[in-house]
């Protein structure tokens, strides 16, 4: 998912401004998909914010003036400053380790060419798709004493729940910053090694600042992602050691105390609102011209042996619980064998009586994700191309980097405060729908969108406007050169979108267990509820079920890399 | 250059998305079907719903907030829609307290007809906030008679939450087992065992209201804080603390003493329950207030009582059914039989102090965690 903004500053500085007309006609092709995320996003948190700052009078009644009398109290605790705190420790620790380790995994998976590269690429992204309470407990059983890594004493420290937000995110790294590097002309960097630049120097002085915008938009991605981990803060960590999410979850979920729950949320979204402006200017400040091409693939060598140790350092952080996982899956009271996976088709009888079995509950996660698919790409493509449209005026622009930035909401606002929201806004004014059971994909489309909108926009930002330019002046209209110039990058692109917003979709667990009707769950739902269930077979079925569900994502991903453009920067710019 | 024929394989893939949208879909609810078909064909839940198995008086649908773990016969559900006339809908928002929340996020307007498996202290909740109807079948069974809460909540099936041994792990490394709840905050004991927190996991809120119930209002933090010091884990979920954690568990953990329940030795006969820790759940079923469809939840609910599905309950929810006549399957009989005389907290005293005592108990916790 390279950012937007690591292909952008190849624009030219001369182009033709876009006609009025086209102008408007952009504008409306935006009202559906924005107007999509106003309903089922916006609607939803704004619904649930306004509950916790609405006065009620003494009866209980909303008097309909605003009451921020629990934004004086809570934000006058010293417990409130303390989550805070440990929520941005713990987001920054997780981003630097993801970086850290993220980054020579990129060079050595997009710049490297070596057997099982492929292989490699798609596995790293497996745990950003894995539901986190399969990853809860993979995690659990290689560091809770007894464990292969017990003896580590990690389990329940701050220290678990960082290494856990890596194993997440160290995949976003990879896949921005690679995709950007694997376009970058590596001329610069050799002219400098002939002037007599160690690499080391070569690599910072040249390289580091040609990566700096999709470092930054990697590093904001992440930081997100870890300030709202709620899943693996729960299940890794202790009491003492919540986080924003997880007080959001306690005060909404638990003591039903919406005004202390709006405070929280609010500082949540100061929080995301905060990272995407940072991460906004520091892209911009990189921004600078770029000689992108397809670099080719170099066998790696002796010289290569940092960034490969920790490539593979990232690879055992990533493989081990995944390992931990499988192995585990094969074991039942009988022994080894494939007793778990069997029992995937059973329904009564042995240790899964009653409901969906595991397949039905594939089956119907694949429909969903589905579902989820062409909503995703329906609402993304329109925005994706918006986001690259060259405009002229600087309304148009400011208006593109407003929603290029709001655009990272979803994936910073907390799932329960969203999950709520649509139980508050959606189900009381359409019951209908939520009957329906549609707002399982729609809420899973929320959460996919920004990312396949990241995934679409480098491939067209791709397109070299002197195409569009010499097609307008060969006298296509604006229908047309969209049509011919664009499309075919955009078909490109779609493949990699979809892909995305199907593997997020299928592993979906947050919105998903607040909506999904109880006869009819989604895989990852029902494996948290075998996961509660009593009995070997119960826990033998979570498993298997966990890892049918990791094998599915990365042969998604897989296809995604197949489907792939050659790079960002194949259009030669 | 392969690259054409992946586009087109791409769009074929895309229109079959679309169709499946368009026929939409995934997501509708599959009405009647939920004898054979439940979840799989969507186009052939949609035509059985006015075909086959549709009942011959077609009453509507009746909507049922659950949680998570409901789980039924299809054959069961499929009569009741047979005799009822109603086409049975259910929504599961999560586990007992997101449906409890849900109930009281949408009192003003009910997004459902009723509800299940709201535990004992939140059906005084329920009932006390008016978000319940008054409903109370005609022929409920005697054992069900005195848990009734404000003749709106109808008891369906109870279970009990006990801390459970490892006798295996006691007789290898030559400790005496635990024989009472006092036992474990001595030192010896507390570094043995696992609980979930009762903030997060419901035998965690049913053991601190045991605790209140046993060592009273000012004694319980004691017990809490010997327990805690003497190093004793606090889990997040009963799967954390029974699958990973317990000796006797699928994990083979390093903790011979979790906190579960009396039911867990069906399921792992080599265990045992810890007998003078055991405290009651029991959960309920009730009319939301304010419903489209009473008629259709007092069927349901009525529905829940019946002898086949109180007998189906141990099998599918794991909890013993409120109907005493009814039989215990066999392993359940032999080696989870319920205790008598348990720790029994007063629901609507410990519902009125809940958020309380929940945030006294955080407070320690973080205190004796963070030190």
């Amino acid at each position: 998912m390279p950012s937007p903004a690591t292909t952008t500053p190849a624009r030219p500085p001369r182009r033709r401004p876009a006609g009025a007309g086209a102008g408007a006609g952009w504008a409306a092709a935006g009202v559906v998909p924005v107007a999509f995320l106003l309903v089922f996003f916006a609607w939803p948190v704004a619904a649930m914010l306004w509950r916790g700052v609405a006065g009620v009078d003494a009866a209980g009644d909303p008097t309909g003036a605003l009451d921020l009398n629990a934004f004086a109290e809570v934000l006058g605790r010293e417990r409130t400053w303390r989550i805070l705190g440990q929520t941005l420790g713990m987001a920054a620790a997780g981003t630097v380790a993801s970086v850290a380790l993220g980054l020579p995994a990129a060079f050595v998976l997009h710049r490297r060419a070596f057997p099982g590269r492929k292989l490699l690429r798609a596995v790293v992204l497996v745990p950003f798709v894995l539901p986190t309470v399969v990853v809860g407990v993979a995690f659990r059983a290689l560091l809770a004493p007894g464990g292969p890594f017990g003896w580590t004493g990690l389990d329940q420290t701050t220290a678990a729940v960082v290494l856990a937000m890596v194993f997440f995110n160290v995949s976003v790294v990879v896949r921005q910053v690679g995709a950007l590097w694997s376009a970058l002309d590596s001329r610069q960097a050799e002219a400098a090694r002939t002037l007599g630049a160690s690499p080391a120097r070569a690599f910072r002085t040249v390289t580091l600042p040609q990566l700096a915008p999709a470092l930054a938009g990697a590093a904001a991605l992440v930081f997100l992602f870890c300030a709202s981990a709620f899943g693996i803060v729960q299940t890794l960590g202790r009491p003492g050691y919540g986080t924003l999410e997880s007080e959001i979850w306690v005060q909404t979920a638990v003591y039903l105390d919406l005004r202390t729950a709006a405070v929280f949320s609010t500082l949540q979204l100061a929080v995301v609102l905060a990272a995407v402006a940072l991460s906004g200017v520091t892209a911009a400040r990189a921004r600078r011209a770029l000689r992108l091409g397809t670099a080719p693939l170099r066998p790696l060598t002796r010289a290569d042996a940092l960034p490969a140790a920790a490539t593979a350092l990232t690879g055992a952080l990533v493989l081990a619980p995944l390992a931990a996982l499988v192995i585990r899956s094969f074991r039942s009271p009988e022994g080894w064998g494939l007793r778990n996976y069997a029992l995937l088709a059973t329904s009564p009888g042995t240790g899964f009586a009653g409901g969906v079995t595991p397949l039905e509950a594939l089956e119907q996660s694949a429909r969903t994700a589905l579902d989820a698919t062409v909503l995703t790409l329906a609402v993304s493509v329109p925005l994706a191309l918006l986001l690259t449209r060259p405009f002229r005026s600087g309304a148009a622009r400011t208006a593109q980097r407003a929603l290029d930035g709001a655009l990272l909401l979803p994936l910073g606002v907390s799932a329960v405060t969203v999950g709520f929201g649509f139980v508050v806004s959606l189900r009381v004014q359409v019951p209908e729908l939520a009957a329906s059971g549609a707002l399982v994909p729609i809420a899973q489309a929320v959460v996919a969108v920004p990312l396949a909108v990241r995934a679409l926009v480098p491939v067209l930002a791709a397109v070299d406007p002197r195409l569009r330019e010499a097609a307008r002046t060969l006298g296509a209209g604006p229908a047309r050169v969209l049509a011919t110039v664009d499309g075919p990058f955009l078909l490109r692109g779609v493949g990699l979108a979809a892909g995305f917003a199907f593997a997020v979709s299928l592993g979906e667990f947050g919105a998903t267990s607040f909506l999904a009707a109880a006869d009819r769950p989604t895989l990852p739902v029902l494996i948290a509820r075998l996961l509660g269930r009593p009995g070997a077979d119960n826990y033998g079925m979570a498993l298997a079920a966990a890892t049918v569900l990791a094998v599915l994502s990365a042969g998604v991903m897989l296809a995604c890399e197949r489907l792939r453009p050659r790079e960002a920067g194949s259009g030669g710019i | 250059m392969s690259r054409p024929v992946r586009i087109r394989t791409g769009l074929a893939a895309l229109s079959l998305a679309a169709l499946a949208l368009t026929g939409c879909s995934v997501s509708a609810p599959s009405g009647g079907s939920a004898s054979s078909t439940a979840g799989s064909s969507p186009a052939a839940g949609a035509a059985s719903g006015s075909g086959s198995s549709a009942p011959a008086q077609d009453k509507g649908t009746v909507t049922i907030l659950t949680h998570d773990s409901f789980a039924l016969p299809d054959d069961l559900i499929a009569r009741f829609e047979q005799e009822s006339g109603y086409t049975l809908v259910t929504t599961a928002p999560g586990d007992a307290g997101a449906v409890v929340n849900q109930v009281l996020l949408s009192k003003d307007a009910p997004v459902a007809d009723g509800v299940y498996g709201v535990e004992d202290h939140s059906a005084h909740r329920l009932v006390g906030q008016e978000a319940v109807a008054p409903f109370t079948p005609a022929d409920l069974p005697a054992s069900a008679q005195d848990l009734v809460v404000g003749d709106a909540m109808t008891p369906v099936d109870r279970g009990q939450v006990c801390f459970n041994t490892d006798p295996a792990w006691f007789e290898e490394n030559g400790v005496a087992e635990p024989t009472d709840l006092d036992q474990l905050r001595e030192p010896q004991y507390a570094e043995l065992t696992a609980v979930t927190s009762p903030v997060t996991s419901s035998p965690g809120l049913a053991l601190l209201a045991a605790t209140t119930a046993e060592y009273g209002e000012d004694g319980w933090q004691g017990w809490w804080r010997d327990l805690l010091e003497g190093g004793a884990k606090v889990d997040a979920s009963w799967s954390d603390a029974y699958a990973v954690d317990f000796s006797g568990g699928e994990g083979k953990g390093e903790f011979p003493i979790v906190l579960s329940y009396s039911s867990s030795p069906a399921f792992a006969p080599e265990t045992a329950v810890l007998e003078d820790s055991c405290t009651p759940q029991v959960e309920y079923a009730g009319v939301l207030a304010g419903a489209e469809n009473p008629e259709g939840a007092q069927a349901f609910v009525e529905f829940m009582l019946t002898e086949d599905v109180q007998a189906a309950i141990p099998d599918t929810m794991y909890m013993y059914p409120v109907d005493d006549a009814v039989a215990l399957p066999a392993e359940w009989e032999q080696n989870a039989p319920l205790v008598e005389d348990p720790i029994t907290p007063d629901p609507a005293a410990f519902d009125a102090r809940r958020e309380e005592l929940l945030k006294e108990w955080t407070a320690l916790a973080e205190e004796v965690q963070g030190s």
